[in-house]
């Protein structure tokens, strides 16, 4: 049980940590490609933003849903 | 006139129904569960919709409005951040439900040989933060509240001239965030959480719906017209404006500003998990699971709300404009209100305007109040639980007792933060949350992580890591370009806490955690292995189970 949560928790922490900074990085360093176009007057940077919301949403469904399967029983079982 | 007396009456309103709910949670609170943590009796909704209500601060609700619409596209940096961040408390929340009791002190001793140092530096850590995160949301409720009864710039209300409106407002708001916590203990401040989400979140909706409408339902329309509106173009719908400026022709500098901006972001993302107040509120529920529900609803909440600061600050910008959001408060505090009453006049002409107006006034000072008593409750309660009951009484007080302890130690808390605050009243106080993330992220996060998951950690590693991150974050910032040395290069004026000519500057960047973070986490090392303690392997297992299965936790 411990492995298990801590693999998922390995790959959410990765997950959000990653694509955060990457988020981060490229807000601070990729200037020109976040400003690229893509609608209207709605351009990358605001498009990746908006993806940070729906990943972190994502996440914590997945999460969510997991725990609920393969840790609740297991739990209930050690306890 | 109309617009502040009508304001004011909403205030009123408010204030009486949560003392009314004061009351009542007085009578019904009797034991340290009932104090502490409101009787564990909360189910996991409605103890999310406080912990989104902990979270969404004055400084989140008006502050990431007025920075969009100034600055554009940074301020929706932050809204990112600070949603982000719940992942990592969706996945520490059942563990540290499981494994305290009330308080983060309780978590940390669970499995190290000496409790007493871990509780007091525990003990120490919450205070401090709180008290920095306290000052900045009571500094900030003194100038909004004599902003929204239009007593700035000379006008009077009551009598009251803008800098007694400030003093006034901020012993108020002090007295009551008091009598809430010392009387109502942990079930009045949730529900005084629980009915000013509702009001926020209802506030910014018919907003949201207002400014769209505006604009024909259409985002990209309005993000358009908020760019011409801006002065600056396409430049405002991307990153860049405020946070890690390019200077041209000056690659340090440019270096300094990226990596003080990616520091600013690592604070916001690792912070919110060891904010005392957000973790006080997992131990309101019965269960891990509820824990972990409560989690998720907040990440619901508080993700729609930052959704809607982007209609909000972009539409502030088109519609009410950047020189009049300046003329009012430079840093765009009223970005909001001020878009209130713009919108509220086009439907419903001066009064709806008026309507709207103190609605959202009423509002910011609801959330405000919400905001602070959850921080007195929680530095109050691990003064009185780990500081008193455990290190002074050697963890035999009567439980009557360290409730009697709690109660006054909400009094002192509360006293010194109105009396620190009407000191700093006309300072601009606005890096005190940033502060308040970085210490909570170099302090608090590293302790709680290493007690969950590393089998060597001990309590000297604890109290170490603790204390390092802390002192380090601390000094950081008073070395740093906040406090001194930082000169506007056009007006010559200063734009740090001392004044011009005074420089003792030696770190580059205004936040700290980019390095105290990883001071915090190399402390805790280091401690552990200096202090040749033996980690206790039969308790960290007992912790492990206990965490994970939530067995034998109350």
């Amino acid at each position: 049980m411990r492995r298990r949560f801590r693999r998922a928790a390995v790959v959410v922490t990765a997950g959000f940590l990653g694509w955060y900074l990457v988020f981060v990085g490229l807000a601070a360093f990729a200037r020109g490609f976040m400003a690229r176009t893509v609608a209207g007057s709605v351009n990358v940077a605001l498009l990746l933003g908006l993806l940070q919301f729906a990943s972190t949403f994502a996440l914590t469904w997945g999460y969510l849903v997991y725990a609920r399967r393969r840790l609740d029983p297991l739990a209930g079982e050690l306890r | 006139m109309t617009g502040g007396a009508l304001t004011f009456g909403l205030f009123l309103v408010f204030i009486l129904v949560t003392l009314a709910i004061t009351v009542r949670a007085r009578v019904t609170t009797r034991g340290a569960d009932d104090f502490y943590a409101g009787g564990r009796t909360f189910t996991g909704p409605q103890n999310g919709i406080a912990l989104a209500g902990d979270y969404m601060s004055a400084a989140s609700f008006l502050g990431i409005a007025g920075i969009i619409a100034l600055n554009g596209y940074d301020g929706f940096l932050y809204s990112i951040g600070f949603l982000v961040a719940w992942l990592l408390a969706l996945l520490l929340v059942e563990l540290v439900r499981n494994a305290g009791r009330f308080t983060m002190g309780d978590v940390l001793v669970r499995r190290v040989r000496r409790q007493a140092p871990v509780r007091r530096a525990a003990a120490v850590s919450t205070v401090t933060v709180s008290v920095f995160y306290l000052l900045a949301q009571m500094v900030g409720a003194g100038a909004l509240v004599s902003l929204l009864l239009g007593i700035h710039r000379g006008e009077r209300f009551l009598g009251m001239g803008a800098g007694t409106a400030k003093t006034v407002t901020i012993v108020a708001v002090g007295a009551l965030m008091i009598l809430y916590v010392a009387f109502g203990g942990m079930k009045a401040t949730t529900w005084v959480q629980i009915i000013k989400t509702g009001l926020l979140m209802a506030g910014a909706v018919v907003l949201t719906a207002l400014v769209l409408g505006r604009f024909g339902f259409d985002a990209s329309a309005m993000l358009g017209s908020a760019a011409d509106a801006s002065g600056k173009g396409e430049a405002f719908l991307r990153p860049g404006l405020q946070y890690g400026q390019d200077v041209p022709g000056d690659a340090y500098r440019t270096v300094v500003n990226k990596l003080d901006f990616i520091s600013l972001a690592l604070a916001l993302v690792l912070g919110t998990a060891g904010l005392p107040h957000v973790v006080a509120r997992f131990f309101t529920v019965p269960d891990g699971r509820a824990a972990r529900t409560s989690v998720s609803w907040a990440i619901g909440l508080v993700g729609v709300f930052y959704l809607m600061t982007l209609a909000l600050g972009f539409g502030a910008a088109a519609l009410v404009g950047r020189s009049a959001i300046v003329a009012q408060d430079p840093s765009g505090n009223t970005a909001v209100p001020q878009l209130a009453q713009a919108v509220g006049q086009h439907v419903g002409g001066r009064v709806g305007g008026d309507v709207l107006l103190a609605f959202i006034g009423a509002v910011a000072f609801a959330t405000i109040l919400a905001v602070v008593s959850g921080l007195v409750l929680a530095s109050s309660a691990s003064l009185a639980h780990d500081y008193f009951g455990q290190v002074l009484m050697l963890g035999r007080p009567r439980e009557s007792q360290e409730v009697a302890v709690a109660r006054f130690a909400s009094f002192l808390v509360g006293s010194l933060a109105i009396v620190l605050a009407v000191v700093a009243r006309d300072l601009n106080v606005a890096f005190l949350v940033a502060l308040a993330f970085a210490m909570a992220a170099s302090a608090n996060v590293p302790a709680i992580v290493l007690s969950l998951f590393w089998r060597r950690f001990n309590s000297a590693g604890v109290v170490a890591g603790i204390y390092g991150g802390l002192i380090g974050s601390l000094v950081l910032v008073f070395f740093s370009p906040v406090v001194s040395g930082k000169v506007d290069p056009v007006t010559g004026q200063s734009l740090s806490l001392f004044p011009t000519g005074v420089d003792f500057h030696l770190f580059p960047l205004e936040n700290p955690g980019l390095v105290s973070i990883p001071i915090g986490f190399a402390c805790a090392v280091a401690g552990t292995f200096a202090g040749r303690e033996k980690a206790d392997r039969e308790r960290y297992d007992d912790l492990s189970v206990r965490a994970l299965t939530g067995a034998g936790s109350q």
